[in-house]
Formats: C-alpha cells, sequence, structure tokens
C-alpha cells in the first residue's frame, strides 16, 4: 500500500516538473499582462493580436517561415532518406555497415560543429545566405534520421516483393511506386515527422545558416526577443498554440498505431 | 541468332555465374521442351535458386546464354520475360487484398476491368480459392497464401512457371496435398514448369525430367526412373532415394567384384580391373534364409519396422554392410542368404582415384599446395621452385577432432557410406576439396584438423 502511494506521488511530482512551465505559459496566454505572473484578467486579445499585424507581425513571419522551411525540408529528407535506405539495403554486407556508420555521424555530431561546418561550406561557396540554405542546412540533419526510420521497415519486407513486381511485368519504376513505397510508407511517414519536429526545434544550426537578410524563424526570433529584452507577450498564446498542435498530432499518430496492430 | 529447336521452351547454354570470386554454377547445359515439367534438384546452396534467378532475369549471368521461346533473354529485363514466379516465401504483397495481388499483372497490362475480373476468378477457381477475393492476404494459412501466389502467377499465362522451392514451408501432409494439385495444374494448364526442390522425393512424384545440380555443376539429367536406377554417380545415388554405395572392381565386361564376391552385371566399356562403385538399392537384394540359391549371405544386426516394408541392416563375413529392404521381417541375430540381380547392379565410373592437387616444390623438405608448405620425403628429388603435381590416397589423410591438431583446417562437407568405410569429402578454407576414407564416424559440417604424412605425398612432375 504504502509502496503505491510512493510510486504514484512520485509519478505525480515527475509530471508536474514536466509540464508545470507549460501549463503556466498556457494560463498565462489568456490573460493581457505584459509580464509572466501577472493575472489582469481573462483575455483573448493576446490570441487575436498574434494574426494581427502589426507590431507582432514579425512573429507570425517568423512562425510562417519556420513551418514552411520544416514542412520543405522534411519532404526532401524523406525523398533523399528513403532512396538513401533502399541504396543501403542493398548493399553488400560490408559496404552497409560502413555507410550506415557515416550515416549516424551527423546524428551523433554535435549541432554546434555541424552548424559552424556548414556556415563555412556556404561562404566558401559564395552561397547568398538565407532560406535556401537554411532548408539546405535543415535537410542535412534530418536526412539521417529519415534513413534510420525507414530501414527497419525494409528489413522486415519480404526481399522478393520488389522481384515479384519485376515478374509480373512491372518496369522498375512502377515496382518502386506501386510495390515498394506502400510498403515503406509508415517508415517514410514517421521518418518525415521527426525531420519536421527536428527542423522546428533546430536553433543553433538555424542561427549559423539563416544570414543577415532579415530572415527569422521561431527559434531565432524568439532568441533575438529575449536578447532585447523581455519576451513579447503574444510568444504565451503561439507557445499554447504549437503544444496543443504537437499533442494533437501525437494523439493521432498513437491511435493509427494503436488501430494498425488490432 | 541461334537456331533454336521449336520444342526448347527454355535453352540454356554454357552459363556460368559468379559472386565476386565465388563460383556458383559452372557451365549449366540444359534445355526444357514446350509444356515439360522439369525439376531442378540439389542440397542447399547447389546453385539451383541462382540458376532460377538467371532464367527470371532477377541476375545477370557471368557467362553463357539463356534462350526462351527461342529468343535470346542474356539483355531482356525480367518484367519483359515470358516467365512468371512462385516464390519460396510466396512474395504476395501485403498492402493488396487478394483479389488485387492477382489482378497485379493483368492490370499492368492494361485490360478492361470486366476482363481482369473474370479472369481473376477463373484462376481462383484453378486454384480452388473462389470467394476468397477480398481477403487481407495476411489473414491467409500458408497453403492459402501459396495458392494465391500461384494464382497470381498463372494468371499471366507465361510460356514458363517457376517455382521456386514451392512448398518448403508447409507441413509434410499439406505438402504432400499440395503436390498432387501442382501435378494436376500442370496437366490441365499446359504450361511448361520449372520447378526448384531440395526435396528428392518431391522431385520423383512430380517431374518427367529431373536435373539434378550439386556444386554448381549439373551431375545427371533424366526421367525420374532414370535417375533412380541409373544414377551416373554415387553423389546422384546417394542424394535420390537410399542406397547400398561399394567400392568395387570391374573384372571384365558384365562381371563386378565388390564386397569380395562377384557378381553378374549388365554394364559393359570398362577397362579390365578398373576400379568403380556399384550401387544397389535396398529393396533389390533378396533376401531368404539361408540356402543354396544364396550368392552371398550375412548376419541381420537390425530390423526395423517401416509401415509397408521392413528395413534390415545385414553384415556379411567380408565386414561389409548393407541396407535391405523386404516384407518379410527376419530378426537381428540370424544369418540369411543374399542375392542380387544383374540389372539390378549399377555399375558408375568412379569419380576420382586420388587426391591430387598443383602444387610448387619449396626446398628439399617441403612442397606447397592447398596454400601451406607440406614436408615430404620425395621433395628433394625435385628442382626448387618447379611446379609439379602432388596425389595422396584417400587413405592416407588425417583428420583429427581438433583443428589446431591438424596442419590445416576444413569442413565436414558430404559424407558417403561405403558398406565398410565412409568416404568424406573435407572442404578448406579456399573452398578446395579433400577426399577421406576413414572408418571414424564424423557428422555433417564438424570442424577438423587436415594432415598429411611426409611419406604419403607422392609427387609426379608435370
Amino acid at each position: 500500500m504504502i509502496k503505491r502511494i510512493f510510486s504514484t506521488s512520485y509519478l505525480s511530482i515527475l509530471l508536474v516538473m514536466l509540464y508545470a512551465p507549460i501549463l503556466i505559459i498556457i494560463i498565462f496566454s489568456f490573460t493581457e499582462s505584459k509580464v509572466l505572473g501577472n493575472w489582469t484578467g481573462f483575455s483573448f486579445k493576446l490570441y487575436t493580436s498574434i494574426f494581427h499585424g502589426g507590431i507582432h507581425h514579425s512573429l507570425t513571419k517568423a512562425l510562417w517561415n519556420t513551418l514552411i522551411i520544416g514542412l520543405i525540408a522534411a519532404f526532401i529528407s524523406m525523398v533523399l532518406g528513403t532512396m538513401a535506405a533502399i541504396g543501403i539495403y542493398n548493399l553488400m554486407p560490408r559496404a552497409q555497415r560502413a555507410i550506415k556508420m557515416m550515416n549516424t555521424i551527423p546524428i551523433l555530431n554535435p549541432d554546434i560543429i555541424t552548424a559552424i561546418s556548414l556556415f563555412l561550406l556556404f561562404v566558401s561557396l559564395g552561397f547568398t545566405q538565407g532560406y535556401a540554405t537554411v532548408i539546405l542546412a535543415h535537410i542535412t540533419f534530418c536526412t539521417p534520421y529519415v534513413v534510420l526510420s525507414v530501414l527497419p521497415r525494409l528489413r522486415r519486407m519480404n526481399p522478393n516483393l520488389y522481384e515479384a513486381a519485376l515478374d509480373l511485368g512491372a518496369t522498375p519504376f512502377v515496382a518502386v511506386r506501386r510495390i515498394l513505397l506502400p510498403e515503406l510508407k509508415p517508415g517514410m511517414i514517421s521518418g518525415f515527422i521527426l525531420a519536421f519536429t527536428l527542423s522546428i526545434d533546430d536553433f543553433v544550426v538555424t542561427l549559423f545558416t539563416i544570414g543577415n537578410q532579415g530572415l527569422e524563424t521561431l527559434s531565432t526570433y524568439i532568441y533575438a526577443d529575449a536578447r532585447r529584452g523581455g519576451l513579447t507577450p503574444e510568444l504565451r498564446p503561439l507557445s499554447a498554440i504549437i503544444f496543443i498542435t504537437v499533442l494533437l498530432l501525437l494523439l493521432a499518430i498513437n491511435q493509427r498505431a494503436a488501430k494498425k496492430k488490432l | 541468332m541461334d537456331q533454336k529447336s521449336i520444342n526448347d521452351i527454355i535453352s540454356v547454354e554454357h552459363l556460368s555465374h559468379a559472386f565476386g570470386d565465388k563460383i556458383v554454377l559452372k557451365d549449366i547445359n540444359l534445355s526444357v521442351k514446350k509444356g515439360e515439367f522439369v525439376t531442378i534438384l540439389g542440397p542447399s546452396g547447389c546453385g539451383k535458386t541462382t540458376l532460377m534467378r538467371l532464367i527470371a532475369g532477377f541476375l545477370k549471368a557471368s557467362e553463357g546464354k539463356i534462350f526462351i521461346g527461342g529468343k535470346e533473354m542474356n539483355k531482356i529485363p525480367p518484367h519483359l520475360r515470358p516467365v512468371n514466379t512462385v516464390f519460396q516465401r510466396y512474395a504476395l504483397f501485403p498492402h493488396l487484398n487478394v483479389f488485387n495481388n492477382i489482378a497485379f499483372g493483368l492490370n499492368l497490362k492494361k485490360l478492361p476491368k470486366e476482363e481482369i475480373k473474370k479472369q481473376v476468378k477463373q484462376v481462383l477457381k484453378i486454384v480452388i480459392m473462389s470467394d476468397y477475393e477480398e481477403r487481407d492476404v495476411d489473414s491467409l494459412s500458408g497453403g492459402q497464401q501459396q495458392r494465391v501466389a500461384i494464382a497470381r502467377a498463372i494468371v499471366n499465362k507465361p510460356e514458363v512457371l517457376l517455382l521456386d522451392e514451392p512448398l518448403a514451408a508447409l507441413d509434410h501432409k499439406m505438402r504432400k496435398d499440395m503436390q498432387m494439385e501442382i501435378k494436376a495444374m500442370h496437366k490441365k494448364l499446359n504450361i511448361t514448369f520449372v520447378y526448384i526442390t531440395h526435396d528428392q522425393e518431391e522431385a520423383l512424384t512430380l517431374s518427367d525430367r529431373i536435373v539434378v545440380i550439386r556444386d554448381g555443376v549439373i551431375q545427371q539429367i533424366g526421367t525420374p526412373t532414370e535417375i533412380y536406377n541409373e544414377p551416373v554417380n554415387s553423389f546422384v545415388a546417394d542424394f535420390i532415394g537410399e542406397s547400398n554405395i561399394l567400392d568395387g572392381v570391374m573384372i571384365e565386361d558384365e562381371l563386378v567384384e565388390f564386397a569380395g564376391h562377384h557378381f553378374e552385371c549388365v554394364d559393359k566399356g570398362f577397362e579390365p580391373n578398373e576400379l568403380v562403385e556399384v550401387v544397389i538399392r535396398p529393396e533389390d537384394i533378396y533376401i531368404f534364409d539361408i540356402s543354396e540359391a544364396a550368392q552371398f549371405s550375412g548376419q541381420v544386426t537390425s530390423s526395423i519396422f517401416k509401415g509397408v516394408h521392413y528395413e534390415m541392416i545385414v553384415i556379411t563375413p567380408e565386414g561389409y554392410e548393407f541396407t535391405i529392404q523386404d516384407y518379410h521381417y527376419f530378426e537381428p541375430g540370424k544369418t540369411v542368404g543374399l542375392l542380387v540381380k544383374p540389372f539390378d547392379i549399377q555399375v558408375m565410373k568412379k569419380e576420382r582415384y586420388w587426391n591430387t592437387y598443383e602444387a610448387t616444390i619449396v626446398d628439399k623438405e617441403f612442397v606447397r599446395f592447398l596454400g601451406i608448405n607440406f614436408p615430404c620425403d620425395s621433395a628433394g628429388e625435385f628442382e626448387p621452385g618447379s611446379d609439379v603435381k602432388v596425389k595422396v590416397s584417400f587413405q592416407n589423410v588425417v583428420l583429427h577432432d581438433n583443428e589446431e591438431d591438424g596442419m590445416l583446417p576444413g569442413i565436414v562437407s558430404f559424407i558417403l557410406y561405403k558398406g565398410n568405410h565412409y568416404h568424406l569429402t573435407i572442404s578448406t578454407r579456399d573452398n578446395e576439396n579433400i577426399f577421406v576414407d576413414t572408418n571414424d564416424i564424423w557428422d555433417d559440417g564438424d570442424t577438423v584438423g587436415i594432415s598429411i604424412a611426409p611419406d604419403s605425398i607422392q609427387i609426379e612432375s608435370t
């Protein structure tokens, strides 16, 4: 009995510690106060002002930039990562091990190293830094994760499936599109979601590759904002929206996974 | 283009294939007639699946040519070949239901919807799976998945149907039933079947002709009865059915000596006193209470009931062991008379009399072959550095339990019992074979140490 009380209270404390900051931000997103912690009455004003130009137009712009960069980078990573996984899977065992190790290096490599090396690369190639370089950089660190989420699907697949499609008269292209891709789809989708969250989440690499043409993503915007002194109050409703969206996405994914298992 | 016999639907010429340095098929020549049921039979790793993959087009041949329907196929990709395959593990498309799996090939041909429906229905009837169209393939049993896999292949009306060990994953009874169904389907469909298997019984039951392959080389091509009754070598005899295989000497035409006795036989064309191997099937030895009719005699050491017949082991006074099958029971310990009729003795040329290797003289004491230096008494008689040939008799190769005790490690890869001794094939790491005659019992796959005494290596100049 005592043991149960201890274990449940331990769990509740842990959960409260984890979620309290987010909870507080959500609560205080429904008030107008400029300073966090001051309750000045219930209001939706901060929510409406995110989406209404004015002085906070730059925040919504940063949000859109983040989403667009995330979607493009995740999509391209998904395509490249899937192609790479198929290639790796068809290599001889020894080459396969070598390439798989090379694939994990970007994952283990500290962000700052990736950031600096990409920065130097873009500078030395004379690229103007902006949208394109950020997307390229994000693709660089997202693709290995897609490879890692597609490879297990390939390994679980019957190795003769692709050949069976060819055998039945499909050209290699049709065999990939109609047989291989549907088989790999779950791995590709989870790779895409992973890449998308990684891209949204990223700060270090983005900061080094975003250039100085005034392009901002959410993370660089918040960073700049914090350094200017005090966070914009509109960040509170924005955080709330992002959190709820992610939560809903997660629920949807879990629901899907549970359904698949039945 | 070469002129091919119009009757040959498949013709394979001088086909060889290697993965890296490992040669898996050596100079395969084979032709299959239209409508024939040909089985490619061999132990696992013999290259039979590689041969199938070459015919289907999943692999490109290193050397040689494949013709299907008179057309050279070497440069034709798999999706353009008039061949369909039933894969070992079915390879059904998991995200498609039964109907869409079977319709896959027809859809690619862009047939009208109604036509596709009709043909799928028809083929489901053939494989006795009507009303399963909407089922998920994962919900089907192994046997049902197998039927769908066959349906998916034959619905395209291929000229050749390749079946790669299609029944390997089914249980014994299911396999028997499916064998009969496949045979019936072959009769009905008028499609050429090329069937890959390691199961000799399956091969004997199903085929019009059997191609026996070992280590990438065709050993024998023939009808089931030819293969069974007239195996060309001890491998085929041992692989197909049960057999007594013994060393013998061909005294003259139609007279052979083995197990210490002379026997009349029907084989001719050997050199006088040529060393041969003799095969006698267990059911071809007559066993009876000792009488004057007996050619030789022996003592029963074991007798086991096998359902229809008894299987008995008989040892002759000369020390040879025979397996005999008979409907009558003779209790262990009893002395019996034995008789073999001339046409039941199959005499085969010996594949080899010695272990022979290319070698180089290192110095006065050593000769180098199989990748290592062997001490050799007669090495001094040859110029150091010269290329020679060495011979080692089967009895003079010594095997050790521990790899470290030998001069060279190896793995027992094939065991043949010859009545009074075992003839072993030992594979070295470099895929060279060493043949050993021994009385000791070893198991397939045992790792052994191999050594050869300095006085048992004979050197010949080349």
